[in-house]
């Protein structure tokens, strides 16, 4: 791991001996990379390949190719897997809407307006992307079953619309920090006022914040289980999760053929946002990491 | 941010009036003040409806008796004391996942750096190894990944198929108390993608002529990773282990997936999350539970000072900015 990569760092490398010991590097992070993702492939290759083969062929190969286990996983549960696949997807987007608003909205008046109190406020916000999620959850429930909320989509997402997910909004104030005032002074000498500041100059140039926002909220939103499988227990409105949970429940240890396909099917999504959107992602990490 | 933005800021030089009309309250700054709460609106409500109120809602109820269907009954400190003096699964969950963090956050921190200074500067295709490395970080906390670790070191799975191979009878990883936890803390380590983006980011920051600076002094490349590297990361290395102890103190997919909503075998994966689930949501002893969530919070708030204490002693905050 410590070879020369650049010859400014180490000692004057022989030019001669460099290309070897990269090579090298190159096939150690290869194969690294390899046991990394070889769960990961290992069941794509098992949701193709007959229930009886798949324990019986660690190899990633199947000898046999048959897409039984997706149409069999599809219909194993009460509804159709697409059925579980749209109430998750609806929860999602609306995640994702309430996420993007609320949050730049906040983050704009952290960023930008000046307001008494505004240290204190903001501190309270840092201190509660720390906060555990359990110190509130059981309150929380007791509120949302008095207003019958049990069983609809309300508790997942309207935490969201109110800026729950601080996070976010300390992302957005980080990134519209690093824009140049004199874009919203100049705004103000053509007259806008903070609104249309706020919608013609700053969310404009937020996209990327937003992108990392949207995209981080899609998966975290399409990965939670905790509040999916606390608030929605009826067979009708489960979501991809929760109705993944269920396979291991109806079907004890048997039919790990269908479960595998329908969890590459849930895991299809998160892959897809991952590869249009890393960009983003690896950006809005490192700069919050970075404070 | 208050005074001083008035003789910099161009709009508010041509908005303001002249300084003998000034009024004693400066209405364009209660204006901008009205805006900005126009604009927190949703945060404070969410703030006040969604957690202070609840945090304060569930430390009475942690002293209290309540099932949802009677009112609560006060008792005291008695849901605290039981928690301690008789409650022996509280206590395994507490030991399962202090074992847990102990052991998964060094490690997956320890993997992270170690490929992120792999992958420094220099290396061709780095976005590629990053977004490999990376993927899993996105994909831990689900349950399909959770399903897939339970059938992987299950009694039949792909480790012990692999095993067999070299004609090894491996025990079922999942369903042994002696292992089940170790299954959950690989799989914690496998998800090293996310700090590791971080200590990528970090290494960046540190500027180049440092190095130079240090191989012209003679400085061989362990000499600059321990005199240069090490200290100038330590801050991200401080930020990635305040972040992973709170993280992982919260698992819950993982163990509730893999040993089925139990905490078993034997309690050995009973993650203190999943108690407090199970207390509050399966027995429906919520007072019990909202006393679990508060000595959660306090352990919580205790691992993050300490951090913080502990930091002034190795964490180096030089001029790196």
């Amino acid at each position: 791991m410590a070879t020369p990569s650049n010859a400014v760092r180490g000692k004057a490398a022989f030019p001669l001996f460099r290309p070897a010991p990269r090579l090298v590097k190159h096939l150690l992070l290869i194969a690294f990379g390899l046991v990394m993702l070889y769960p990961l492939l290992w069941m794509v290759s098992s949701s193709f390949k007959p229930e009886e083969l798949i324990f019986r062929e660690p190899g990633l190969w199947p000898s046999q190719v048959t897409l039984d286990n997706y149409t069999e996983g599809w219909v194993a549960l009460k509804h159709s897997f697409g059925y579980y696949l749209w109430n998750s997807a609806v929860i999602t987007a609306l995640s994702v809407v309430a996420n993007l608003v609320a949050c730049s909205l906040a983050a704009y008046a952290f960023a930008r307006l000046d307001f008494p109190l505004k240290k204190v406020w903001f501190a309270v916000m840092l201190g509660s992307i720390m906060l555990p999620h359990h110190v509130t959850v059981v309150p929380q429930y007791i509120m949302f079953a008095k207003f019958e909320w049990i069983n609809t989509i309300w508790p997942l997402v309207v935490p969201k619309f109110l800026a729950t997910d601080a996070f976010f909004i300390f992302l957005m104030v980080q990134f519209i920090r690093t824009l140049p005032r004199e874009l919203d002074e100049a705004a103000a000498i053509d007259g806008a006022g903070y609104w249309k500041t706020f919608f013609r100059v700053i969310i404009p140039l937020c996209m990327p914040a937003l992108a990392t926002t949207g995209i981080f909220t899609f998966i975290w939103t399409w990965n939670d289980f905790f509040s999916q499988n606390l608030y929605l227990t009826n067979s009708d409105n489960l979501t991809v999760p929760v109705a993944l949970r269920q396979f291991l429940d109806s079907s004890g240890e048997s039919s790990w053929g269908p479960m595998f396909a329908m969890s590459i099917v849930s895991l299809g999504p998160i892959f897809g946002f991952f590869l249009a959107g890393q960009k983003y992602l690896i950006r809005g990490m490192a700069t919050t990491g970075l404070k | 941010m208050t005074t001083d933005s008035v003789a910099v800021e161009p709009r508010a030089a041509q908005l303001r009036p002249p300084a003998h009309r000034r009024e004693k309250k400066q209405p364009w700054k209660r204006r901008e003040a009205r805006t900005a709460y126009v604009f927190l609106a949703p945060w404070f409500l969410g703030l006040f409806a969604i957690t202070i109120g609840p945090i304060l809602a569930s430390l009475y109820l942690s002293f209290t008796e309540y099932n949802l269907l009677e009112d609560p009954k006060w008792v005291g400190w008695a849901n605290y004391a039981e928690m301690f003096t008789e409650d022996d699964r509280f206590l395994t969950s507490l030991k399962v996942t202090t074992i847990y963090v102990v052991v998964s956050v060094p490690m997956q921190l320890a993997f992270a750096l170690a490929l992120a200074l792999a992958l420094d500067r220099g290396l061709c295709g780095l976005p590629i190894y990053r977004s490999i490395y990376y993927l899993p970080s996105l994909l831990g906390g689900s349950v399909a990944i959770s399903i897939l670790w339970r059938k992987i070191f299950g009694t039949d799975g792909l480790v012990n198929s692999v095993l067999a191979i070299f004609g090894i009878q491996g025990p079922g990883w999942v369903t042994d108390p002696d292992t089940a936890l170790g299954t959950l803390i690989l799989l914690h380590v496998w998800t090293f993608g996310a700090p590791m983006v971080i200590f990528l980011a970090g290494l960046r920051q540190i500027p180049q002529s440092y190095y130079e600076a240090a191989a012209v002094d003679g400085a061989g490349r362990f000499r600059q990773f321990r005199s240069i590297t090490l200290p100038l990361l330590t801050p991200i290395i401080f930020f990635n282990l305040v972040l992973e102890v709170i993280k992982s103190f919260q698992s819950f997919t993982q163990s509730f997936i893999v040993s089925n909503g139990t905490g078993g075998p034997v309690d050995s994966t009973l993650f203190y999350t999943l108690y407090l689930y199970l207390k509050g949501f399966k027995s429906f002893e919520m007072g019990y539970a909202a006393a679990m969530a508060w000595v959660l919070l306090v352990i919580i708030a205790g691992l993050t000072g300490v951090n913080f204490l502990m930091s002034k002693y190795w964490v180096f905050y030089g001029d790196t900015k």
